[in-house]
């Protein structure tokens, strides 16, 4: 069974395989990758389960003895990323059996799909910092395929604006690798962990903490280097802008929260101060730019923004209960603001516009659409009893703990504009009578559609209703994240 | 060797900045590919820059003088192939937005931002 902890990257590898050789027939693609997807989330529950049970499970490649070779290692906060991936996945694969056309599917959509997730996969299990730079180039260079297949004016404007910023973060995060390995001669993260409290590297090590930073914060779109999410993130269609919503900015904030943990500790005061000032300004800009939308998938898209600021805020606090808010805010962002996205899609489907002028009057005409917004949104604002709740509640205490009541109280305001900006696209899109000019709407919001939508928001509601077991593995993976020691000697081994 | 690399790496780095602050996307693209020829460069200096090659002689376990560093040589390899693959892509995107646009100027980019 040591081979579970790479199954979560070689399945959806073969699941592209397969639809790559079914191309021409399009139905058959679309039952192969959702099977592909409902595979690969069983594997990744499997795999938490095993971490849950054992402890940090880890793979050489090839049988290499660990600073040499390749390592892939699971511990709690990776496996619970890959289990947020395979739900996403799955959902996604769902909802695109009706949403997506015949011709994005025949250019290879499915296939493009799977090796998003093979690349979001293998990013949060690799424990070798050049390995994850090639699961980012990986998922990126999908992620720009979808982003601009198919589409017209809009959706290349998007994709020349996220390639561009994607591709120099891609050459800071490399210039960072040669920094890093130039002065400590190894690129095993373990390895790196145990080199960098040696006295001799003291200080040096801040440059290419900067540079990560600044490489995984265009990622993780995080202020001052969030400009290129809401002007691409808006432009393709919702199954594709689910994914990366959910997932794709999140990759960057497990990278920050890998490396920040692990390598670079020994300068708290410097890295993670200035983390902590780019999450606060992050939380209210991106939250600000969200009460001036007008359109529901900008709105969204800047709620990321904002909803990324919690995440790092947990990682700049750098304290056992800290990182498990920041663990359980991942885990609730990916599942709410995923199911947002494509309630997005549900409201155009149902409304005819992403633009609240030209929408009104859901609530009575579609009220199990109503509904279906309301949870997540209530959810995405900290109303309890839903997962938000829980997730800022953590973090707050955390905040408190720490001293730091300004970021506390800047996390309660933005807490409450969050809760407004939602309000309004609760007020324009369901209760304001349907407008003058309203579009036009085509039928079908098919089962396809509906299923992943009340799925997701169950999970939502479950995880508050019962929210004992998620906080309790936050917790232990906060703790394990907080424990470097056990990492590296689950990697090397003993006697190092 | 050692001394006028740096100077390189910085000029490519220079260039690539100024190129990606122009508002032509061919000459934003251009000033990517001096961007990532200046990291490989950079792989290449944190290797080491020594001229001896790394191959053990026969009959010993490690070689007998400092040799290169072949690491460094595989991570540029592999950034390369990389970045050769993804540059390609966006000389693609940026045809088929020139296409679609009938512009290659970055501030007509605005259909769908307020």
């Amino acid at each position: 069974m040591r081979f579970l902890t790479v199954l979560p990257i070689a399945l959806p590898m073969a699941t592209a395989i397969v639809c790559l050789f079914l191309r021409e027939h399009a139905r058959a693609q679309r039952i192969a990758c959702a099977a592909g997807a409902t595979l690969h989330l069983s594997v990744a529950v499997t795999l938490l389960c095993r971490v849950h049970a054992k402890g940090i499970q880890v793979v050489q490649a090839g049988s290499w003895p660990a600073p040499h070779g390749i390592s892939f290692v699971a511990d709690l906060f990776s496996a619970i990323m890959v289990v947020l991936t395979g739900i996403i996945g799955l959902a996604v694969a769902l909802y695109s059996v009706r949403s997506i056309d015949n011709a994005r599917v025949s250019l290879g959509y499915y296939p493009l799909l799977q090796v998003l997730l093979m690349g979001v996969s293998g990013a949060f299990l690799t424990g070798d910092i050049f390995n994850m730079y090639v699961w980012f180039e990986v998922l990126l260079i999908s992620s720009f395929v979808l982003l601009s297949l198919g589409g017209g004016k809009a959706q290349i404007e998007g994709a020349i604006k996220y390639v561009v910023l994607n591709l120099i973060s891609s050459a800071f995060f490399v210039a960072a690798v040669a920094v890093l390995y130039g002065l400590t001669g190894t690129l095993n993260l373990a390895d790196l962990s145990r080199v960098a409290e040696s006295r001799a590297l003291e200080g040096s090590l801040t440059l290419p903490a900067i540079l990560f930073m600044f490489a995984f914060g265009i990622k993780a779109a995080i202020f001052p280097l969030y400009f290129w999410l809401p002007a691409s993130y808006h432009t393709p269609p919702p199954a594709v802008a689910a994914l990366f919503a959910g997932l794709l900015t999140k990759v960057g904030v497990y990278a920050l929260v890998r490396v920040f943990t692990l390598v670079f500790v020994h300068d708290v005061g410097v890295t993670h101060g200035i983390l902590l000032v780019s999450a606060m300004v992050t939380m209210v800009l991106g939250v600000l730019g969200a009460a001036a939308g007008r359109d529901v998938r900008r709105i969204l898209s800047f709620h990321i923004i904002s909803q990324v600021g919690y995440m790092v805020l947990g990682l700049a606090l750098y304290t056992p209960l800290a990182l498990a808010g920041t663990v359980f805010y991942i885990a609730h962002h990916i599942l709410v603001k995923a199911n947002l996205f494509l309630v997005g899609g549900l409201i155009q489907r149902a409304g005819g516009s992403y633009d609240l002028k030209r929408l009104g009057g859901l609530s009575s005409s579609h009220p199990w659409l109503a509904a279906l917004f309301l949870i997540p949104a209530l959810s995405l604002a900290g109303l309890p009893p839903l997962s938000g709740f829980y997730a800022k509640l953590t973090l707050l205490a955390a905040g408190l703990q720490s001293g730091e009541y300004l970021a506390v109280a800047v996390a309660l305001v933005v807490g409450l504009l969050t809760l407004y900006s939602m309000i309004k696209i609760w007020q324009e899109a369901f209760w304001k009578p349907v407008p003058a000019d309203a579009a036009a709407v085509t039928p079908g919001v098919t089962v396809h559609r509906v299923l992943p939508v009340a799925a997701l928001a169950l999970m939502t509601v479950l995880i508050g209703v019962c929210v004992g077991p998620l906080y309790a593995l936050s917790r232990e993976a906060g703790d394990q994240l907080m424990d470097r020691r056990a990492y590296v000697i689950a990697v090397l081994g003993e006697g190092r | 060797m050692g001394a006028w690399v740096p100077v390189v790496i910085g000029v490519l780095y220079a260039t690539g900045f100024y190129l990606m602050m122009r508002r032509s996307i061919v000459r934003m693209i251009m000033g990517l590919v001096l961007l990532s020829h200046g990291t490989n460069l950079l792989i290449f200096v944190s290797g080491g820059l020594r001229d001896v090659v790394p191959i053990i002689e026969v009959g010993a376990r490690a070689p007998s003088r400092p040799t290169a560093d072949p690491l460094a040589q595989a991570m540029i390899l592999t950034a390369i192939v990389i970045s050769f693959a993804v540059l390609a892509f966006a000389l693609v995107l940026a045809y088929r937005s020139y296409e679609n646009i009938g512009s290659d100027d970055v501030d007509e980019l605005r259909a769908e931002e307020p």
